[in-house]
């Protein structure tokens, strides 16, 4: 692939994940402000999540989003004010962003599938 | 007693500073006339340019208290802090000296960006037929009227960030030429304005389209460009 | 030498739409990690999530977690006016849509608080 074709991938998808999560945002905020209303507990939280199909796929498609949305970003701002060399952000903002799913798939399975 | 101004002017070539010069308030005086004024009658070592005065060649365009401006079709009067003013070289380009930019990597970027019709037309084939009301041809229209003044260029936060950035003036230009039927290199331009040097690396500030003088919309021609390289890249044209 | 613009040139919505997207992205994309090892403390039990729940129900984290709400609000619906821009043939710089925006920010904003008061 060429460069310039590869540069339009990663905006592409950026935008696609970028309309994915504006729909689970929307969702995500709606629900955290009706739970939160009266107080929170994780009785409460994972008396909803836990086994729940629904919950679970939701999650793992905003999951998904982010791995593929937040390192595009990041790597830009890397670039942009931190100076560093175009692949050395890439890595950087992809290893970051590993890490982060990995806690993310902890999370899915501390909440859904446990 | 006339009113004076107070003039901070940039002043330099590879170090530089503001010297302050006192300048005659006039009734509807522009900036470029308080420019001319300080060379003409203060200090003959500045160093600018200016053409036409008229707002039609975009020489002057030089920084008034931090925005880039066509320095002949502002009034003093609408900038003016009180009574003091603030010129400086436009940023993004090396000065050469004062108030006198090098434009030689703005023009560069121009031909990078391949900011050039190329026909396939002769003199034997007839007229290309062009519909002037046509989604293209307007969207070419809206564009086409750049004189290449570099204001959008200098106000671009993505041009000082990537110094490889083609830049708003080209990519816009780029944009009028993809838009135009008769032009037979779409897709190298495409490959030429895609990529972080190209359209990708715009975060829509708007700095250029707050700025241009001639109301023109580099955002727009450059966000028309990320969705024509996506499709292209798509149909393995890239 | 060259010279570089200054405040002044970026006094203007659109660019503050920038600023305020950028670092609202920057701010959520390192809460992430932060907000999925909190609910992976759950992995060892209810109790060690409702630990977690506990150490943060103070004011400054309540705070915190309005600030980051409001954050992620306006991120959205900033991202929403640029992917009509971009998606979009619309023309201009959308200042309605910033103005939106931000007042989708304030509403998601006011609208937790309350849920965090009541």
């Amino acid at each position: 692939m060429t460069p310039a074709a590869r540069e339009a991938r990663l905006w592409y998808w950026q935008r696609a994940s970028a309309m994915v999560l504006a729909l689970c945002v929307l969702v995500h905020l709606a629900t955290i402000i009706y739970a939160v209303h009266g107080g929170l507990t994780a009785g409460e939280i994972l008396a909803r999540t836990r086994g729940s199909f629904l919950f679970g796929a939701f999650y793992i498609v905003f999951i998904a989003a982010c791995a593929v949305h937040v390192p595009i970003g990041l790597a830009a701002i890397l670039e942009e004010w931190f100076r560093m060399p175009r692949r050395g952000a890439r890595i950087v903002a992809g290893l970051y962003v590993a890490v982060a799913i990995g806690f993310g798939v902890a999370a899915l399975e501390a909440v859904v599938f446990s | 007693m006339p009113a004076k101004l107070t003039v901070k002017v940039w002043r330099g070539r590879e170090d530089g500073a503001f010297r302050t010069y006192e300048v005659p308030r006039e009734e509807s005086q522009t900036v470029l006339d308080v420019v001319t004024y300080i060379q003409r009658c203060l200090d003959p070592s500045l160093a600018y340019r200016y053409a036409c005065r008229v707002g039609m060649c975009g020489s002057c365009a030089m920084t008034v208290n931090g925005k880039a401006r066509w320095t002949c079709r502002t009034h003093v009067a609408k900038v003016a802090r009180g009574d003091t003013l603030e010129i400086a070289p436009l940023s993004n380009l090396p000065v050469i000296k004062d108030l006198a930019t090098d434009m030689t990597d703005f023009f560069d970027k121009w031909t990078r960006a391949r900011g050039r019709f190329a026909g396939a037309g002769t003199r034997r084939d007839d007229f290309a037929r062009v519909e002037p009301a046509s989604a293209e041809r307007r969207e070419a229209d809206a564009g086409i009227e750049c004189i290449g003044c570099g204001v959008c260029y200098a106000s671009c936060d993505v041009v000082t960030w990537r110094p490889d950035f083609l830049g708003p003036a080209a990519l816009n230009r780029a944009w009028t030429l993809v838009n135009d039927v008769r032009d037979v290199e779409r897709r190298e331009r495409l490959a030429a304005v895609a990529g972080d040097a190209g359209c990708h690396a715009c975060h829509t500030q708007g700095s250029c389209t707050e700025r241009c003088p001639k109301a023109l919309e580099p955002t727009r021609a450059i966000a028309g460009l990320k969705r024509l390289v996506a499709k292209a890249a798509g149909r393995g044209e890239l | 030498m060259r010279r570089f613009n200054d405040a002044r040139a970026r006094a203007h919505p659109s660019y503050w739409a920038f600023v305020v997207h950028r670092v609202s992205g920057l701010l959520l994309g390192l809460f992430l990690p932060l907000h999925f090892w909190a609910l992976a403390r759950a992995l060892h039990g209810e109790a060690s999530l409702d630990g977690f729940l506990h150490a943060v129900d103070r004011p400054l984290f309540k705070v915190a977690e309005w600030g980051l709400v409001v954050l992620l609000a306006l991120h959205a619906a900033g991202g929403v006016r640029l992917l009509l821009i971009e998606f979009g043939s619309w023309s201009g710089l959308r200042k309605d849509l910033i103005a939106a925006a931000a007042g989708f920010g304030v509403i998601a904003g006011l609208a937790f608080a309350l849920a965090l008061i009541y």
